[in-house]
């Protein structure tokens, strides 16, 4: 099985070419260059070197959110394009569960969490067992004090702290845990692509692909416009309740 | 590859996710766009994040159905087109990340597109007969240019305007009267109950640049209009209100096109974009080419508003150019014409 997998969810982007159990080639960079100059001319590359025969890939597995919006778009573009052309499937990974798999077989509560701005991250909680990843807690969006809150109450240790929200709230972090806690290293702590094609390829075998048509990122979120909306409406609601 | 040119053009700019097969650079063979407009109405204009979410959702379909309507298998293109700029940054990215990818992965040239010079394309599928040079005239929600056009990929601007498209003053006084969005086709229909000389709008003249155009002080016009009926408890009526504001658009519209055509002696005039749909302005802009001896050329409505198969054309006459795109093709919202 020859899959392509696809990770532009935040900062990093990240390409990989993946044959069965074999991770063939990977590129993963972490600059400020946007990922629409970046992405296809890393795979073009890592493609040329294997000598990839386009038409032999079955399945492109893409990190399918939460994260920025323009970088999950970036990421299922390509997917959506590259499924289309070479008529196979999607494998939707989550985001978080794909940074979780960093850490295959890790014996403590892996924390992945990406900075989601105002005041929140995204996250999950994850654990191996017998050599299966486990969702302790699905992604979602919340502040970085419920989430201490939250790994402070349920004690489990080590906890493993990873992702680009580690940078961006450590400081809160180490104020706030009370519960043992790891800061994973550099080789691990960020989006691999060889990450989400290695889940990826789980969740295939599991028959869980969709077709091209049918990808779309998950936000987790809102677009502004429509929080507004639905904050206006609310207050109309209540006010004409009030009103009676 | 099969004694034709056939191109596979998409188009993400705006609120209009589209996909068309065009044959030799004149011939649609299909021409498939997923309107967004309804989704957008309850903001009162185009939402951007919306319009992102809403293209990524829709774009394999809209691809594969024109594809399907063609009757082309992807294997059988001769390129691969996408508009990259100007427009809404994140809507043309997924244009762009998508175009990329099918290219990529079909083994087929990439072509990056002007929007713009797509709206001015979109002239030469239904007129057989239109060859440049001729003076162009494309004007739309987010567009307002007048350019000559000395060759098929090959322009030189005399003006745009200098703050809102017409497409957007059109808009935004559609709303201040409270007809709604999209503000063109709901002041078309009401002026044509209405009197277009009952108020007299300025017609601006940009300083230094005759063929620059300005309606940010019209809109202002009509906004001070409103609040002075307001305040003295006036009634208006939103039908003279509509006519007036729109003939005063339609006159320096039909003015400097014309002027111009005049000036650099052509005797073909083509118009483009969605406010060229605007029947006011086909009227009065036939009228005084008519009058000055010159042709018009205007694309049927559905030419008129944001589509692929624009696109595919002007990417035809790219293609034969030699123009080919690099994987790094990046969206560019402010993308000027003839810029690379």
């Amino acid at each position: 099985m020859n899959m392509i997998a696809l990770d532009s969810s935040g900062l990093v982007a990240s390409v990989a070419i993946l044959e069965d159990d074999i991770l063939r080639a990977e590129y993963t960079v972490d600059y400020k260059k946007t990922h629409s100059q970046t992405l296809l001319p890393m795979l073009d590359e890592i493609a040329d070197m294997i000598s990839l025969n386009r038409a032999s890939v079955d399945v492109i597995a893409v990190a399918a959110g939460p994260g920025s919006f323009t970088g999950l778009r970036i990421g299922s573009a390509t997917a959506k394009g590259l499924a289309l052309a070479l008529g196979i499937p999607i494998v939707e990974v989550p985001t978080l569960a794909a940074l979780a798999y960093n850490l295959y077989g890790a014996d403590g509560l892996i924390c992945p969490i990406m900075d989601a701005r105002r005041g929140q991250v995204y996250n999950g909680l994850y654990g191996f067992l017998q050599g299966s990843l486990v969702t302790f807690a699905d992604q979602r969006a919340l502040s970085v004090e419920e989430l201490a809150a939250e790994l402070n109450e349920d004690g489990t240790s080590p906890v493993y702290l990873l992702g680009d929200g580690v940078a961006a709230y450590r400081a809160q972090l180490e104020e706030l845990l009370t519960v043992p806690h790891i800061y994973v290293p550099a080789h691990l702590n960020r989006q691999r692509a060889s990450s989400v094609g290695a889940l990826g390829a789980v969740l295939y075998a599991e028959g869980r692909a969709v077709p091209p048509e049918k990808h779309a990122p998950i936000y987790l979120r809102k677009s502004q416009a429509e929080r507004e909306r639905e904050e206006k409406e609310r207050k109309e609601t209540k006010d004409a309740g009030d009103e009676r | 590859m099969n004694g034709h040119t056939d191109i596979l053009a998409i188009e993400t700019s705006c609120d209009e996710t589209a996909a068309a097969v065009v044959r030799d650079g004149r011939e649609v063979l299909s021409n498939i766009i997923y309107t967004q407009i309804s989704m957008h109405t309850v903001y009162g204009g185009v939402v951007p994040e919306l319009a992102s979410r809403k293209h990524i959702e829709k774009i394999d379909q809209v691809i594969s159905a024109a594809l399907r309507e063609a009757d082309i298998p992807l294997k059988d293109l001769d390129a691969i087109a996408v508009t990259y700029g100007p427009g809404l940054v994140g809507a043309l990215l997924v244009g762009t990340a998508e175009g990329k990818a099918l290219a990529w992965a079909s083994g087929k040239p990439l072509i990056g597109v002007n929007h713009i010079e797509g709206h001015i394309s979109a002239n030469y599928i239904e007129h057989p007969d239109l060859e440049p040079p001729y003076l162009g005239l494309v004007v739309s929600g987010g567009h307002t240019h007048l350019i000559v056009v000395k060759d098929y990929a090959e322009f030189e601007i005399l003006g745009r305007t200098v703050d809102d498209a017409a497409g957007e003053a059109f808009d935004k006084v559609a709303r201040a009267i409270g007809l709604g969005y999209p503000g063109g086709p709901k002041i078309d229909a009401a002026a044509k109950n209405g009197n277009a000389d009952a108020i007299r709008f300025p017609r601006a003249k940009v300083n230094g640049s005759e063929y620059d155009f300005s309606f940010s002080g019209l809109k202002s016009a009509v906004l001070n209009y409103l609040n002075h009926a307001e305040m003295t408890h006036e009634e208006i009526n939103p039908a003279d209100l509509a006519a007036s504001f729109q003939k005063a658009v339609v006159d320096v519209l039909t003015d400097h096109t014309v002027r111009a055509a005049r000036e650099y002696g052509f005797h073909k005039v083509a118009m483009a974009g969605g406010v060229s749909s605007n029947s006011a302005l086909r009227e009065a802009m036939r009228k005084a080419c008519e009058e000055a001896g010159m042709k018009l050329y205007v694309p049927s409505a559905i030419y008129c508003t944001d589509n692929a198969a624009m696109i595919g054309v002007a990417a035809y006459h790219e293609f034969m150019r030699g123009t080919r795109s690099g994987w790094d093709l990046n969206a560019r919202p402010a993308l000027r014409l003839g810029e690379r």
